[in-house]
């Protein structure tokens, strides 16, 4: 009999803390697909954040490091430095990635650190229970700003990409989301492009991706996809906002 | 045995790099940064790494991925730096990661000034950030005793998967002397925890310090507690110095120890029973070599560049038996033999 589909080799077969809806379980499927077809398994390591993801050491398969709260892509360049023939992951949400770990972001980006940074974006601090975090839309209810986030007062959300896409150590900076079927292949499509990046020695690669959150949202699986599309995708469009590789294409016609 | 006149930041890191250190990271700060500069001249030459960070934040965050790899790594700051590298300290101590840090400290607290200073000594033995853990720190008292100790530090940490650190002065930074260094490094002993890559050979490696279960923390904790046991009992060292008839018996380390011994001296000379105990790890403490360094003492001055803080753990490895007495300069002031030794004369009296 055919198999037709089945758990990728990468991804350890238990059952992970994520709350029913929540669309990390597809974001990490898609890395170990990518791990798998590649074939690289062996010879990565992976880093998580502090967040929701941080137990994501139980479910990769390749070699795991838990980091302080938005250090990864620091702990990730000590790694990639040591170690510069493996292949070095990061794995970060917005709190970790935009807000405490800014600095180590920007840093490791504009160094051209080799390494993959997996952004998952869904406007919220879920672990510690909903609050506000440096991508949450203005208007947004969250636990700390119950009126709604106002940018008189909280300030504005923050475009990782678009920022990112500035420095020069840039390779790859490109958004994508995994609401629908045909998104969830780009965002495949995008991760192997930032892991085939760091085998070719391109540099940074960063790939956020839209998720959701049923729980803090206070919204049913299917409703949140739908805000996903309404409310996030407009103020953070998808596309690539950078792409090195396909520059050097275009400028060698 | 080959000898070089060096400074001593200089000196930590060429005996880094002969200790088999692989990859350094640091942040500019003063008076250490001659070790950063040295480094980055010399590092990639003999196959290593010098990276600088945009942050000590990061840079001990990166010695954090480097260890984990099963790597020698090693950074370096003075005290406002050691601040902003606890929070790192903390996670590599439960992670069960060795490195080596050192603090070439100047005085605090808050930005402080440039001058050498002891005030991180409560920092280092006993606060180097959140949670129950130790790390090993060394105080050399010379240009020599900084490169033995980077060696012993890499060692020690290796062996016991834990952080060590050289607890320096900006005086002992700054200063030259002869020196000579060891062969350099080429064998290892395996580190089979390491996240390097599985090969598909072996389980995937977890680097790791969260534990949501009470009891799994506690017992991570205890273990690596019942580590310090040994070690305090191995490796805990000491100079002790004239004091077999000492009534007066003085207490210092490193570039204080120097100004000490001298005061010691002239205490002798005028004919007064006066010895130095210094200490070379300050955790663990040589509780033990100090009790039979003081068997003879009537009294114990503890000197130091600060305002008194390894005096707690002189009174404590007593148990104030013996009263305890306190000189210290601060801010970056070094207190002068003469100055020791008027208290030395003051107490003896």
């Amino acid at each position: 009999m055919a198999v037709v589909f089945q758990r990728p080799k990468s991804l350890c077969d238990v059952p992970t803390h994520y709350c029913p809806g929540c669309t990390h379980g597809i974001i990490h499927r898609l890395v170990c697909e990518v791990m798998d077809e590649m074939d690289i398994a062996g010879n990565t390591i992976g880093v998580c954040p502090v967040g929701c993801s941080v137990m994501a050491y139980d479910y990769f398969a390749c070699d795991m490091i838990e980091a302080p709260h938005g250090r990864a892509p620091a702990v990730a360049t000590g790694v990639k430095r040591a170690k510069p023939d493996s292949y070095v992951f990061t794995y970060q949400g917005d709190g970790d990635l935009a807000a405490i770990g800014t600095a180590e972001t920007v840093h490791a980006a504009t160094r051209g650190e080799n390494i993959v940074v997996i952004f998952v974006n869904n406007t919220t601090y879920g672990m510690t229970g909903g609050q506000m975090a440096p991508t949450t839309l203005p208007g947004q209810i969250t636990q700390t700003t119950p009126y709604g986030r106002d940018p008189k007062v909280q300030g504005y959300p923050v475009r990782v990409c678009e920022m990112l896409a500035t420095l020069d150590g840039t390779a790859l900076a490109q958004r994508v989301a995994v609401d629908s079927v045909p998104n969830i292949r780009k965002a495949k499509a995008a991760i192997k492009k930032a892991f085939e990046n760091q085998r070719d020695k391109k540099g940074f690669s960063i790939v956020e991706v839209l998720s959701t959150c049923p729980t803090n949202w206070g919204l049913s699986p299917t409703e949140a996809l739908e805000r996903l599309r309404k409310d996030m995708i407009p103020y953070y469009p998808l596309g690539v906002y950078k792409d090195k590789s396909a520059e050097e294409k275009e400028a060698a016609k | 045995m080959e000898r070089n006149l060096m400074k001593g930041n200089e000196a930590i890191a060429e005996a880094a790099m002969r200790a088999g250190c692989k990859c350094f990271f640091g942040y500019p700060i003063t008076p250490q940064t001659e070790i950063s500069a040295y480094l980055a001249k010399n590092m990639a030459k003999n196959g290593g790494l010098f990276l600088q960070a945009e942050s000590e934040v990061a840079a001990i965050n990166m010695v954090l991925g480097a260890s984990s790899t099963g790597t020698r790594v090693m950074t370096s700051s003075s005290s406002p730096g050691i601040s902003l590298k606890s929070e790192g300290i903390s996670y590599i101590a439960a992670s069960d990661l060795p490195c080596v840090i050192v603090n070439v400290q100047r005085g605090g607290p808050g930005l402080g000034g440039i001058q050498p200073s002891q005030a991180d000594y409560w920092q280092a033995t006993k606060a180097l950030g959140h949670g129950d853990f130790h790390i090993l720190v060394f105080a050399p008292s010379s240009v020599q005793e900084m490169v033995d100790m980077v060696t012993e530090a890499f060692d020690l940490a290796d062996e016991y998967r834990m952080p060590a650190m050289l607890l320096a002065d900006g005086l002992l930074g700054q200063m030259m002397e002869p020196v000579s260094f060891p062969e350099k490094r080429t064998e290892f002993s395996p580190k089979p925890w390491a996240t390097d890559g599985h090969k598909n050979k072996r389980e995937h490696n977890i680097v790791n310090s969260l534990f949501l279960q009470p009891d799994v923390l506690q017992n991570s904790v205890v273990k690596r507690f019942e580590r310090y046991e040994e070690i305090k009992e191995k490796h805990a060292q000491a100079e002790v110095y004239l004091c077999e008839d000492a009534e007066i018996v003085v207490t210092a380390y490193g570039a204080t120890a120097r100004v000490a011994k001298s005061a010691v001296n002239a205490a002798r000379a005028k004919g007064i029973k006066a010895g130095l105990f210094r200490p070379k790890t300050l955790w663990p403490y040589p509780e033990k070599r100090l009790n039979d360094a003081c068997k003879t003492a009537k009294r114990v001055l503890c000197v130091e560049m600060s305002m008194g803080q390894m005096i707690d753990d002189v009174k404590l490895a007593l148990e104030c038996r013996i009263p305890v007495e306190f000189f210290g300069k601060t801010g970056g002031v070094i207190p002068t033999p003469t100055e020791v030794l008027a208290q030395i004369e003051k107490y003896a009296e």
